[in-house]
């Protein structure tokens, strides 16, 4: 296999702030491919966002290293995209929706023509075409998140990083855009980091999971989903396969809420 | 980019959830009686209450009215009229002070409310200068700068720089975290982060600050000429206060009015497109989603 696309290896962040200082992340190590699409869970207050803070380039890790395809990340790196959970506080509210789609593009120099361009695909892969001359905050939450993805998508990342996107968006929302995610990942053969909390989620939109304690973050497991390339709202949730591992992984981010730090430490109850 | 075609749900129909409200010509019509009502109310109280006025501190409104035009807009040609040698020079200098508060403001309150040990270095001072009253400093800066343009000039620019400035600094520093990050995370250059972030992003708080300078720098204009001058509004009011021209005094304190009313209507005519966004961002905040 070639160099992977995302290499953390040893990451461990304290914060040091008033007070005494808090060990957000132990000991991280773990490796994205390129092209895959790798969800995180884990605990509540596991340390999820400082993971992908420190992906993405925007905290800095106390110690271990992140290599984005070879390279070391000290800041934010060339080639990345995040889309974060406050999508409705990171769009731009004094532009219009193609605008903010359009601003990452401007600053990375792309030409006019090529910017009108990737701008109107990506509103069409969103769904959004029609809306690009209103304002983000005339969208409901679902559709300012899509525009926060299509910004992503025109900036044409190597990879993506998602934070908890969803968790703000109602039910029926959220498993529209999980089928864009899937759909997005496969069109644009974009690397995804995808953090989130709900365990479904994780196992329906990944290729892997990795499943965190809870703080001083480790990593409990990383497990493997064989649901296949094509993935169906109905047909993959009800899935047998589906089933054994939302059963796994909820057990085993149970154990983790109990302070559990090894898989050799957690107790599952159901064999998988 | 060849993005896969997605799941595309209703779209337009929520997009023009906040539509903005209608004018109709009578609502137009509405808002201009409402606007010029309560003057005129006023105007006819005065014009009443000194009809009869023998005073002749106190004279007539229709006496001070007559006065107007003849004081304001008569001279041997329209360049020799007190409107051209008095009024125009003090707008000027007026509206030069203004910009280089503008321009200073804005530029020393990004960089101080972006950059945090500057802040932390420079606040107690922007405090201190703020307290000082703008119009003590006019004779203290006649011994430096004598009583020309550029003393009167520079009253006006640092009086009203100090409402530009910290409102900038606020509007700066009260950036969405989050927009920040994304910011940073798209690699937003200094400049980029300047002028697409900080600048749009303290819009609001920019044009508050603007809009309390320009009050004062109204004020420091007509101050700053009380003192050694030979043209201005402010030195006409005074010589015809000293002269006993009592209605011409009180046109100059008409002609000044109306020049503040009708520097707000500029003013507010130039934020409005600025601030579009903002009065439709606070809409659909308050609509709650």
């Amino acid at each position: 296999m070639s160099s992977p696309m995302l290499d953390v290896r040893a990451l461990n962040k304290v914060y040091a702030g008033r007070g005494d200082p808090v060990e957000a992340i132990a000991d991280l190590s773990f490796q994205v491919s390129d092209g895959e699409l790798v969800c995180v869970v884990g605990p509540s207050g596991a340390g999820k966002t400082t993971l992908l803070r420190c992906l993405a380039g925007l905290l800095p890790a106390t110690s271990g290293d992140v290599a984005l395809a070879g390279e070391p990340v000290t800041g934010p790196p060339q080639g990345m995209a995040v889309v974060l959970q406050e999508y409705g506080r990171s769009l731009f509210p004094w532009m219009t929706v193609a605008q903010n789609v359009e601003l990452p593009l401007k600053e990375k120099g792309v030409a006019r023509g090529e910017r009108s361009r990737l701008v109107g695909e990506a509103l069409e892969a969103v769904g959004l075409a029609d809306v690009g001359r209103s304002y983000p905050w005339q969208l409901s939450g679902g559709m300012q998140q899509r525009v926060a993805i299509a910004r992503a998508a025109a900036y044409e990342p190597q990879v993506l990083l998602m934070d908890e996107p969803f968790a703000a968006v109602d039910a029926q929302t959220r498993f529209e855009l999980e089928d864009l995610v899937r759909a997005l990942w496969k069109g644009l053969g974009v690397t995804v980091v995808f953090v989130t909390h709900d365990i479904d989620e994780a196992i329906y939109l990944g290729e892997r999971v990795l499943v965190l304690s809870a703080r001083p973050t480790v990593l409990l497991e990383d497990v493997r989903v064989d649901l296949g390339a094509e993935r169906d709202q109905l047909e993959t949730r009800g899935a047998p396969e589906f089933a054994r591992l939302r059963t796994h992984v909820y057990e085993l981010v149970q154990q983790a809420k109990l302070g559990v730090r090894s898989l050799a430490d957690a107790r599952l109850t159901h064999a998988g | 980019m060849t993005a896969a075609q997605a799941t595309a749900p209703a779209t337009a129909q929520a997009a023009t959830r906040q539509a903005t409200p209608r004018r109709t010509a009578w609502g137009v019509v509405r808002s201009v009686l409402y606007a010029v009502g309560l003057p005129l109310v006023l105007l006819a109280a005065w014009w009443v209450a000194t009809a009869d006025s023998e005073s002749p501190f106190n004279p007539p409104l229709s006496e001070i009215l007559a006065t107007f035009g003849p004081t304001w807009f008569s001279g041997d040609s329209f360049a020799d009229t007190r409107f051209v040698q008095d009024v125009l020079p003090s707008l000027g200098r007026l509206l030069v002070g203004y910009a280089i508060a503008l321009v200073l403001g804005i530029g020393l309150g990004v960089l101080i409310g972006a950059v945090r040990p500057l802040r932390e270095l420079a606040e107690p001072v922007l405090e201190f200068f703020r307290a000082i009253p703008p119009p003590v400093m006019v004779p203290v800066l006649m011994l430096f700068l004598g009583v020309g343009t550029s003393m009167r000039v520079f009253v006006i620019a640092t009086g009203a720089l100090w409402p530009i400035l910290l409102n900038t600094v606020e509007g700066v520093r009260g950036l969405d975290p989050v927009l920040k990050d994304t910011a940073r995370a798209f690699r937003f250059g200094r400049w980029g982060r300047v002028r697409r972030l900080m600048l749009p992003g303290a819009s609001p708080q920019i044009v508050t600050g603007a809009r309390q300078a320009l009050s004062i720098a109204i004020i420091l204009m007509v101050i700053s000429e009380m003192f050694a001058a030979r043209d201005g509004l402010g030195f006409s009011v005074v010589q015809f206060q000293r002269s006993f021209a009592v209605p011409e005094m009180w046109s100059g304190v008409i002609m000044l009015g109306l020049l503040g009313v009708l520097l707000s209507f500029v003013f507010r005519v130039a934020t409005a497109a600025v601030l579009a966004w903002y009065h439709g961002y606070l809409r659909s905040q308050r609509g709650g989603a």
